[in-house]
């Protein structure tokens, strides 16, 4: 026995009951701890609460003027010229544009890249790689917006000189490098998760290591690789900066990628940046457009979830 | 590569001098041997994990390989069929012939030698895929069949792995919904479908419960016609049960190398082992 077990003195009885102030003061601070904590929660869904309701009001405003099916349907959008015009189609096409553009990019590069560092990569490179792939996330929207203007643009009108100095192509590379990490990243997690005894259970078939991520890895991982292929787009269709910077402001209903046009998240820049009085129909634009992208991504986030919970396709 | 039998002579001893002879060799039938090993040694990096193995594996015969946890049997059997090159780091040295030809060699076709044998593993672990998709799997990887044949392939594996009547009206649902018996069932029939000559099993039945476990042991007494079986295993009931030859593997102390210190028909190794040591891991007294 050593000095510092004698020293400690053990009674027959153990001592469980609380005495006197501390336990009332302990109970008062366990329900203030509560109370702060529902309080704190509270924050963030009364916040949604709040946007959507102001959203979906006003952009019921806007579609007392404006019938709903014209907005939806209407192949010109002008909201501040006159004659005035609400079709919202080339904003929308504009946004798709972008969107499947960017997605043209971002899923062979993030799939390629989530494969190698799950499959290929060593321990020691992935712990290296995966971080630097997060880090492309971290880079503010600007930069990538900048980034287009300035170094994408020149090289496509190079290739293509009938393109216009803003276009969609040079915006969705832009978002489609932009969306690269997030695509890769959550992909990896999928690849990560599959469990290697089903690897090795292929690999002991006689099955190489190409047919073993094909056959095996990929099939099992699938519904995460969707879900981040679904949160990508959800992702592309929200992005801001790089398509006010990039891709121009001429709402312009065409599929031509070398054209300007104006996505639903540019026009509401726009729009909020100009002198719009309050209250006016060019103003509840701004709301009509965006609950239009609010329905929008959250599709697709519940589309994300869906997928994630179902069981994928082996 | 023939073994010769020694010889025993039979003497009708008037008081019991059991104790006094000598335990007779080893007797190993003249059959012909599918495996053979000769100074196999595994290392995980720095660690040896397996040191100077040399043994022969009878065609058509069960072999079960014993030892306390760590001795380095299951190292042992994935080394077989070079499963332990999975492992980052993994150095093998000697060599292991399989009907003659050494699968160390840059000659050989990985795909193939583990076609040609087959591994079930721990736990069950089929693929998130339907009961025919798993046993398909195999026969897909190298070529194209038509549909009736892969049905032909499906029917006939579940059948040998007496799964067919428990699956046959539900072979497009999840090989998950099956219960951990049925499902190494499954991996044993996934591993058929490749045709092997030789099935390596690594304490197939130590997840699953006693009725589950004794299909497997029949399964594999039945299978014994047209493989050489392999089976790494805790239970030494099990071992005595369904085993013709046993091999016993241990590692002196924590950290070293396993080794095998006995190998022979699984009669002598039960009843009148040559090693002390083997006697004492089969009497309980370790591991």
């Amino acid at each position: 026995m050593t000095e510092d077990s004698r020293a400690v003195e053990i009674s027959n009885v153990a001592n469980v009951t609380m005495h006197g102030g501390a336990h009332a003061w302990r109970r008062r601070r366990e329900s203030v701890i509560y109370a702060l904590l529902v309080l704190l929660s509270l924050i963030p869904i009364l916040t949604t609460f709040g946007i959507i309701y102001v959203l979906f009001s006003q952009a019921f405003a806007f579609f007392m003027e404006v019938p709903i099916m014209e907005f939806l349907m209407g192949t010109k959008w002008s909201p501040l010229l006159i004659p005035r015009s609400f079709g919202v189609l080339p904003l929308l096409v504009g946004t798709l544009l972008v969107t499947v553009a960017g997605m043209f990019i971002a899923v062979p590069v993030g799939l390629g890249s989530a494969i190698f560092l799950s499959e290929y990569a060593s321990p020691r490179a992935r712990r290296w790689l995966k971080p630097l792939i997060e880090i492309l996330a971290g880079i503010p929207t600007v930069v990538y917006g900048y980034l287009a203007l300035l170094f994408i643009t020149p090289i496509i009108r190079s290739i293509f000189p009938q393109a216009n100095a803003f276009n969609a192509l040079s915006a969705a590379i832009a978002v489609g490098i932009m969306i690269v990490p997030m695509i890769a990243s959550l992909s990896e997690d999928a690849l990560a998760a599959v469990p290697s005894s089903l690897r090795e259970a292929a690999y002991a078939l006689g099955a190489n290591k190409y047919e073993v991520i094909t056959k095996v890895v990929v099939p099992t991982a699938s519904s995460g690789i969707a879900a981040s292929f679904v949160l990508g787009i959800s992702r592309a269709i929200g992005e801001t900066m790089i398509v006010t910077l990039a891709a121009g402001a001429t709402p312009n209903l065409t599929l031509n990628p070398l054209e300007s046009i104006q996505t639903v998240t540019a026009f509401i820049v726009q729009i909020s940046l100009g002198e719009t009085p309050w209250g006016s129909l060019a103003y509840k634009t701004i709301f009509a457009t965006g609950a239009l992208l609010f329905v929008l991504t959250m599709l697709m986030n519940l589309l994300a979830v869906r997928i994630t919970k179902s069981k994928g396709r082996f | 590569m023939t073994v010769k039998t020694k010889e025993v002579v039979q003497l009708e001893p008037l008081v019991d001098v059991s104790h006094l002879i000598e335990p007779p060799a080893i007797e190993i039938d003249s059959g012909p041997i599918k495996m053979r090993a000769e100074g196999l040694r595994v290392d995980y990096g720095k660690f040896q994990a397996l040191k100077d193995v040399t043994v022969q594996l009878p065609e058509k015969r069960i072999t079960a390989i014993i030892g306390p946890s760590g001795c380095g049997k299951s190292t042992f059997l994935k080394a077989l069929n070079r499963m332990v090159e999975l492992v980052p780091d993994t150095q093998v040295g000697g060599q292991v012939w399989i009907d003659g030809q050494p699968i160390y060699s840059d000659q050989i076709d990985l795909a193939a030698l583990r076609m040609a044998i087959g591994y079930i593993f721990q736990r069950p672990n089929p693929f998130p895929a339907s009961i025919y998709d798993n046993v398909a799997y195999g026969p897909r990887i190298r070529r194209r069949h038509t549909r009736a044949e892969l049905d032909q392939i499906v029917e006939t594996m579940l059948k040998q792995a007496a799964l067919w009547n428990d699956v046959k009206d539900k072979l497009r649902q999840s090989a998950h919904n099956l219960s951990g018996g049925q499902q190494q069932r499954l991996c044993i029939a996934r591993s058929l479908a490749v045709t092997p000559h030789v099935l390596l099993m690594d304490e197939p039945c130590s997840a699953l419960d006693p009725i589950s476990s004794q299909k497997i042991e029949d399964l594999i007494s039945e299978l014994k016609e047209k493989l050489t079986v392999v089976i790494v295993t805790h239970n030494m009931q099990q071992a005595s049960r369904v085993s013709d030859y046993t091999g016993f593997f241990l590692a002196e102390h924590t950290g070293d190398p396993g080794e095998l210190v006995e190998f022979g028909a699984t009669s002598h190794i039960f009843t009148s082992p040559k090693d002390k040591r083997t006697e004492d891991f089969i009497t309980g007294r370790f591991g």
